[in-house]
C-alpha cells in the first residue's frame, strides 16, 4: 500500500507539472530568501566583531568633554597633558600600558608623491595599547621620545600611496617644514568598524608632534590597556577619581572628561548589527510567508479538481488512508524538493554575495533547518488538509464538488 | 474483508436487496426526502434500467446501491450482508472488489493516459506491477480502444472517454457495473455503441448491470426497467411486457 501510494503520488506530480512547479517555486523563494538574508547578516556581524577585536581587547579611552559623539561638549574641558599618562601608569594597578595621544592632520610628501593623512603623536606604549604589530623596522626608542627626534612609523595605506612597492624603512618624509625618517611599517588592520581606514596613519613620538606640528603641550586622548584578567570596571572607577582629582573638579560638579572601554563600543556596534540582522530576518520571514501564501493559493485553487479526483479514487475502491497517504507523500515530496533547492540556491547566493560584500560566509544550520521545516510545514498543511477534508466526504459528495 | 460478501457465498437470495430504504437530504424544515421507502431486489446477471423524471430519486438510489452514499434508514443487503452497517473502509473494499462505476461525466483523471486510468483500480487492488499493463490493455481491447492507450482524456472524444471509463470499471472483473446516465453526454450513435458494449458485458461476462437513464431508447437495451416517481418505485417490469 505504501509503495503504490508513492507511485500514485509521483504520477500526480508528473501529471500536474505546472502546479508542482509553482508549489516548489513558492518554497524555494521563501527558503532561499530567509537563509540568504540571515546568513549575510551573520557574516556582517562577524566581520564587525572581528574588526572590533583588532582594536585591542581591554582598551579604555579617556577623552575630554562630557560625552562622545555629536553634541559633545568640549567647552571648559581642557585637554590632558603628557604627565597625566605617567601619573595613571604610576598610580593605577593592573594596567598593561598607558599611551597619551595627540593628533594632527597634515600633508606628507615623499619624492614626487604627496598624501593627506592624520599624524598621531604618542609613546611606544601606543603600539601595545592599539594592538599594532610591525611589518618591518622598529618602533621609537626612549631616547628618541625624550629628545623628540624626527622619526615615524607609517601605516600600510601611507606606504602604498607614497612608496608604492618600495621598502619604506629608511626613507625620509617631508612633513610641513621638517624631514622625518621612517623607522617602521605597521601591519595592515583594514577598515575599522566605523568604516575608517585604520592603515591611513603615521605615528611619531608625542614630543615631536607637539614641538613641530601642534606647538602645544596638549594630549587629546589617554589610551589605557588593562591587563588580561584585570578588572576593567575597577580600572575605570580608579581612572575617574584620579582624573577628577587631577583636574580639580569639585564634588558637586560633573566630569569634564569621559571614559569609555572598547567593550562598550563593541557592544553598541554589534548590537546595531544584530538589530540589522534581525530586521533582514524579519523581511525574509515575510517573503517566506508570501511564498507560503503562494503555495496555499495554488493548493486551494486546485482543491475543486483535487476533490473530484479524490471522489474518483474513492469510487473505484481507494481507502481513505490510501488517498491520504498519497496526498501526504505528494506534499512532502514537493515541499522537500523545494526546500532542498531553496537551500542550495541560498548557499550559492550567500557565498557569492558574501564575497562581494567582503564579509565571511557562515553556515547557520539552525536557520537552514527552521526555514526548511516551516516551508515544508506550509506545503504539507495546505497540500494535505484539504485532501483530508475531501477524503472524509461520501464519495458522491466529493465527485459532485463544484 | 467481511466474509459474508465473499463471492463464494451461497447464492440463496437475490444479489442485492433494498428494504424500506429512505434518504433525506438536509435537516429541519429544509429537509428533502429523496427516497421515501424503496424496496428493490436485483438478481445476479440481470440488466436493470432505472428510469424516472428528474428528482424522482433514481440517481440517489443508484448512489446508495454503489456505496457512494449512505441511506438515512432501511436496509441494503449485498449477498445477505448488511451494507448499511459496514464501516467506510469496508464499503470502500466492497467498491474495490465487486463494483464498477460509469458516470455521466466520465470522471477520468485529468492529464492521465487511458492506460493509467484503467490501471488505477488495479493499483488499489494491489495487483503486481508486472501484471497491470496486460490486464489494463485487455480491458481497453474489450472497449475497442487498444490503440488509444497513450492518449490523455483531453485527446479523446466523449464516446472514447466513456469507453475508457467502462474499461476502468470492468478491469477488475466486478460483480456489478453501475452506470449513471452513461449516455447522457453523448450523441445518439455513440450512445448506441456504449449500450451495445454494456449488453455484451452483461451477456458475455455475466456482469450484473444497473443503469440510470431518462432516455427510453437506452432503457430498451435492458432486461428489466424500474421506474421511480417521487422517491418510490412506481413500476418494475421486464422488457417486452406490456406497460
Amino acid at each position: 500500500m505504501f509503495w503504490s501510494s508513492i507511485l500514485l503520488a509521483l504520477r500526480a506530480i508528473r501529471r500536474n507539472l505546472m502546479r508542482s512547479f509553482l508549489t516548489i517555486l513558492g518554497i524555494v523563494i521563501g527558503v532561499g530568501a530567509v537563509i540568504t538574508m540571515v546568513t549575510l547578516g551573520n557574516g556582517a556581524t562577524r566581520a564587525v566583531s572581528d574588526q572590533i577585536a583588532s582594536l585591542g581587547s581591554n582598551l579604555v579611552m579617556v577623552r575630554p568633554g562630557k560625552r562622545l559623539g555629536p553634541g559633545r561638549d568640549e567647552a571648559g574641558s581642557p585637554n590632558f597633558k603628557a604627565g597625566d599618562a605617567e601619573v595613571i601608569a604610576a598610580q593605577i594597578g593592573s594596567l598593561d600600558a598607558v599611551a597619551p595621544v595627540a593628533n594632527k592632520s597634515v600633508t606628507v610628501v615623499y619624492a614626487a608623491h604627496n598624501w593627506s593623512t592624520a599624524v598621531t603623536g604618542s609613546t611606544d606604549a601606543y603600539f601595545a595599547v592599539g594592538n599594532w604589530r610591525l611589518a618591518d623596522g622598529r618602533v621609537f626608542t626612549e631616547a628618541e621620545q625624550r629628545a623628540g627626534k624626527a622619526v615615524c612609523v607609517i601605516g600600510a595605506t601611507v606606504r602604498k600611496e607614497l612608496f608604492g612597492d618600495q621598502p619604506p624603512v629608511g626613507g625620509e618624509l617631508r612633513i610641513k617644514n621638517f624631514a622625518c625618517e621612517v623607522i617602521g611599517l605597521l601591519q595592515s588592520k583594514g577598515q575599522s568598524a566605523m568604516g575608517m581606514d585604520q592603515d591611513d596613519t603615521i605615528v611619531m613620538p608625542l614630543r615631536t608632534l607637539q614641538r613641530r606640528l601642534t606647538g602645544s603641550q596638549d594630549v587629546n586622548t589617554l589610551m589605557v590597556s588593562v591587563q588580561d584578567g584585570g578588572n576593567t570596571d575597577q580600572v575605570m572607577a580608579d581612572l575617574r577619581s584620579l582624573m577628577r582629582e587631577r583636574r580639580k573638579i569639585a564634588a558637586n560638579e560633573d566630569d569634564n572628561f569621559s571614559i569609555l572601554d572598547t567593550r562598550q563600543i563593541a557592544d553598541a556596534i554589534t548590537g546595531t548589527t544584530k538589530v540589522m540582522t534581525m530586521l533582514l530576518g524579519a523581511v525574509a520571514a515575510v517573503s517566506l510567508l508570501v511564498g507560503g501564501i503562494g503555495i496555499m493559493n495554488i493548493m486551494l485553487v486546485s482543491v475543486t479538481e483535487r476533490t473530484r479526483e479524490i471522489g474518483i479514487r474513492l469510487a473505484i475502491g481507494a481507502l481513505e488512508r490510501e488517498v491520504l497517504l498519497q496526498f501526504l507523500v505528494e506534499a512532502v515530496a514537493l515541499s522537500s524538493l523545494g526546500g532542498i533547492v531553496g537551500i542550495a540556491l541560498a548557499t550559492l547566493a550567500s557565498v557569492g554575495l558574501a564575497g562581494i560584500m567582503q564579509v565571511p560566509y557562515l553556515f547557520d544550520p539552525a536557520i537552514n533547518l527552521v526555514s526548511f521545516l516551516f516551508s515544508a510545514a506550509i506545503g504539507v498543511l495546505f497540500g494535505y488538509f484539504p485532501a483530508r477534508r475531501a477524503a472524509r466526504l461520501d464519495p458522491i459528495e466529493a465527485l459532485r464538488h463544484e | 474483508m467481511n466474509a459474508t460478501v465473499e463471492r463464494t457465498a451461497p447464492e440463496s437470495g437475490p444479489l442485492i436487496e433494498l428494504r424500506e430504504v429512505t434518504k433525506v437530504y438536509g435537516q429541519g424544515p429544509a429537509a428533502f426526502p429523496a427516497l421515501r421507502g424503496v424496496d428493490l431486489r436485483i438478481d445476479a446477471g440481470d440488466f436493470v434500467a432505472i428510469m424516472g423524471p428528474s428528482g424522482s430519486g433514481k440517481s440517489t438510489a443508484m448512489n446508495i446501491l454503489g456505496c457512494l452514499d449512505s441511506p438515512t434508514s432501511g436496509a441494503y443487503l449485498f449477498r445477505d450482508a448488511h451494507v448499511e452497517k459496514l464501516t467506510r473502509n469496508q464499503r470502500a473494499l466492497l467498491r474495490r472488489h465487486d463494483l464498477g462505476f460509469v458516470f455521466q461525466g466520465f470522471n477520468l483523471l485529468a492529464r492521465t493516459t487511458a492506460l493509467e486510468n484503467v490501471e488505477l483500480p488495479l493499483i488499489y487492488r494491489g495487483e503486481p506491477r508486472a501484471a497491470r499493463p496486460a490486464k489494463a490493455r485487455e480491458a481497453l481491447d474489450a472497449v475497442g480502444l487498444r490503440q488509444w492507450e497513450q492518449h490523455t482524456s483531453a485527446e479523446l472524444s466523449g464516446g472514447q472517454q466513456q469507453r475508457v471509463a467502462i474499461a476502468r470499471a470492468i478491469v477488475t472483473n466486478p460483480t456489478i457495473l453501475l452506470a449513471d446516465e452513461p449516455t447522457g453526454n453523448l450523441d445518439s450513435q455513440r450512445s448506441h455503441e456504449i449500450m451495445d458494449l454494456l449488453v455484451a458485458l452483461n451477456r458475455d461476462r455475466g456482469i450484473t448491470v444497473l443503469m440510470v437513464t431518462h432516455e427510453p431508447d437506452m432503457a430498451r437495451y435492458a432486461k428489466r426497467v424500474v421506474r421511480f416517481v417521487d422517491g418510490r418505485v412506481d413500476s418494475d417490469r421486464h422488457n417486452g411486457e406490456k406497460r
